[in-house]
């Protein structure tokens, strides 16, 4: 096989799940009246930022065979742990940005911990701490409410122009049309894919979860440190649910600890790592298609909103009906994933991973 | 010759001491605060075990699908499903309509994972959001109208010789469970299916006629539990099904079935819903605040497993 062949082989996923986004968000952009304008883009991307972080989290655990029943807790967790902590003086807020990153990494490494040490099977250590997790938050929030740095909000919520107008620094001519019409959160999302994920992956560590989930037996055999690959998956889990729990502070400037929301975002995640690409049995993936597939779930739903209602397509509206399409456009989604299962010959194929 | 104490599995012997503890605990502290001892009480201890019979009854279709190594999270709106076409068909068929209506959605989550192999986990949570979908569709979105049948009403609420009816009916389905594991080929293929599925295929079962036989049963009992519940409350409402899954699969693997399939035993499931429901019960005597409940709830369900369900250590 030639290297381009190799390359799409263990790739094509990604770019299946890229292609699914395409279509579906520029059937979007072309039916909205503002499509592909900067505005909708900060909309679009502030309302897809928690979904892709939850959905980051989740595939780390996938990815090494394992699953994380508690993402939507720990994000819901340091949500109101952010409306406690982020606001004041500039330190306040500093340091409260540190202390919702480290404890939603301490999270994470906990229930590592538990998984590694204590040996027992991640989707029920997962679901344990996950109920733990959300008591926490409502110890922390018992009712919605709290706040959060007004100033810090706008800057993360809005385009980079935004950053320099909250603060009052000078904003350069050429980079007010240009690059500063780039939403803040696909940005932060850019920052921590290139900062966190593409040096992890490239780590020791990081292969490790790859071949854990391939063979975990090959990888303990082959000396790999599978121990210390399961647990920063989970801890980076933890992180990158953090960092949605934070921005959904932001972006509401309050916290809620809402056990109905923490548990949709938990199951929506496993979606949208399923639809981007990573399997289910571990071994093959990656975070990036996990934001593409976030991206393609929260565009169906934006999709709903543009259809003309007197149109002959007009019952796609209808608001009742979206949870209908929704589903099932998940449910064909995961389908056809089975189109292999078709062509396989030998039936005894089935039954491998 | 042992003593029969150590016959007992040793999870249920755990969660049944669990049990214990928890009693003398909630009682301890009502001893002290109101001077009394509700929790020996058999009306209590009755009313506990009737409330437990909707989570047992899900725990049991459950672990069927967890014997295979599967999972089924479409449990809560399919129980929410049967519930609202059974009291949306109403009259003598009520309970039929509601059933069938399971037996559908098990179905097509057998189908889907027997033939299209998808994993369980991701086609049942599809299918979770369909019915949830279509039962919005159904409801336009608001709290139906419909009322539960009288003979919904006497089968979850109801008594027979002071004993409620609804554990006549949990005991009744989990006995032809225990008689289907224990006595029939289909159990014998369930377990060895749990333990390794290419072996069980080689041997000449008819794994996907196996597949589908457990997604069928789990999604009847949860259905089961629907017409119940809709019955005890003389309704059916939107996301009455929610707070019944993470409870289900925890009962099931607090009773020491292993959550990858091919060991298990339904008295534990018993055990673990039972443990499950006075825990909650308890916590809420002692007046203890959702968050509180919460971290001992997923407390508990940790300790136990670390006590007893941990995996082999692995050796080079």
């Amino acid at each position: 096989m030639s290297n381009f062949k190799i390359w799409m082989a263990s790739n094509w996923r990604l770019f299946l799940a890229i292609g699914i986004f395409c279509l579906i968000y520029g059937t979007y952009s072309f039916l909205h009246p503002a499509g592909g304008s900067s505005r909708l883009f900060v909309q679009n991307s502030n309302e897809s930022f928690v979904l892709i972080s939850v959905a980051m989290a989740q595939t780390l655990p996938v990815l090494t065979g394992g699953l994380d029943l508690s993402v939507g807790s720990v994000m819901t967790m340091i949500n109101a742990l952010a409306s406690n902590v982020v606001n004041g003086s500039p330190t306040e807020v500093f340091l409260g940005i540190i202390l919702c990153l480290c404890s939603a990494a301490l999270a994470g490494f906990i229930n590592g911990c538990i998984i590694v040490y204590g040996r027992l099977q991640p989707i029920i250590v997962t679901l344990a701490t996950g109920a733990v997790f959300m008591g926490i938050a409502l110890f922390l929030r018992p009712t919605p409410g709290g706040e959060v740095d007004g100033d810090l909000s706008f800057a993360a919520t809005f385009d980079l122009n935004e950053i320099f107008f909250t603060y009052g620094w000078p904003l350069p001519e050429w980079f007010e049309n240009s690059l500063g019409l780039i939403p803040t959160p696909v940005v932060l999302i850019v920052i921590v894919v290139l900062v966190i994920w593409v040096p992890f992956k490239n780590s020791v560590t990081g292969r490790g979860c790859y071949a854990v989930g391939s063979a975990e037996g090959a990888a303990y055999m082959s000396g790999l440190n599978v121990d210390r690959s399961r647990l920063a998956a989970y801890t980076l889990a933890g992180l990158f649910a953090g960092i949605g729990g934070l921005y959904l502070a932001l972006q509401t400037g309050s916290g809620n600890a809402d056990i109905p929301q923490a548990g949709a975002y938990t199951l929506n995640s496993i979606a949208a790592v399923v639809i981007g690409g990573t399997s289910l049995y571990g071994g093959i993936g990656g975070v990036v298609g996990s934001i593409f597939g976030a991206m393609s779930l929260r565009a169906i739903s934006f999709n709903f909103r543009v259809f003309d209602a007197d149109g002959p397509l007009g019952f796609i509206s209808d608001p009742l009906l979206q949870p209908l399409f929704e589903g099932s456009i998940l449910l064909i989604a995961v389908s056809a994933g089975a189109a292999r299962v078709f062509s396989i010959k030998n039936r005894l194929n089935l039954f491998g991973s | 010759m042992k003593s029969w104490i150590e016959n007992i599995d040793k999870p249920i012997k755990y969660a049944l001491g669990f049990i214990v503890l928890v009693l003398i605990v909630g009682n301890i502290y009502t001893l002290i605060n109101l001077g009394t001892m509700p929790f020996f009480s058999p009306n209590y201890l009755l009313q506990q075990l009737q409330v437990a019979s909707f989570l047992g009854l899900i725990a049991t279709g459950m672990m069927v699908v967890i014997l295979l190594g599967h999972i089924d999270l479409s449990v809560p709106w399919t129980l929410t499903c049967a519930a609202m076409t059974a009291t949306a068909v109403g009259g003598d068929g009520a309970m039929l309509a509601g059933l069938t209506a399971g037996l559908i959605i098990g179905l097509i989550n057998g189908i889907g994972v027997a033939f299209l192999r998808v994993p369980s986990m991701i086609f049942t949570l599809g299918v979770n959001t369909v019915v949830q979908g279509l039962m919005i569709v159904h409801t336009g979105g608001y709290a139906p109208q419909t009322a539960s049948t009288p003979i919904m009403n006497f089968l979850a609420t109801g008594y027979i010789a002071g004993i409620p009816t609804a554990l006549f009916v949990w005991a009744a389905i989990g006995g032809l469970i225990i008689f289907m594991l224990n006595r029939t080929p289909m159990g014998r293929y369930l377990y060895a299916m749990g333990n390794r599925e290419v072996a069980a295929y080689l041997s000449g079962v008819n794994t996907r006629l196996i597949l589908i036989a457990a997604f069928v049963i789990c999604s009847l009992c949860a259905a089961m539990a629907g017409i119940l519940l809709a019955g005890y409350s003389a309704k059916a409402y939107q996301g009455m099904g929610d707070l019944y899954l993470l409870p289900a699969i925890a009962a099931v693997v607090i009773g020491g079935t292993n959550i990858l399939g091919g060991k298990g035993t339904l008295a534990g499931t018993v055990v673990g819903a039972i443990l499950i429901v006075l825990l909650q019960s308890v916590l809420s005597v002692m007046q203890m605040p959702e968050a509180g409940r919460q971290i001992i709830y997923g407390s508990v369900i940790i300790g136990m497993l670390l006590v007893y369900g941990r995996a082999e250590k692995k050796e080079s």
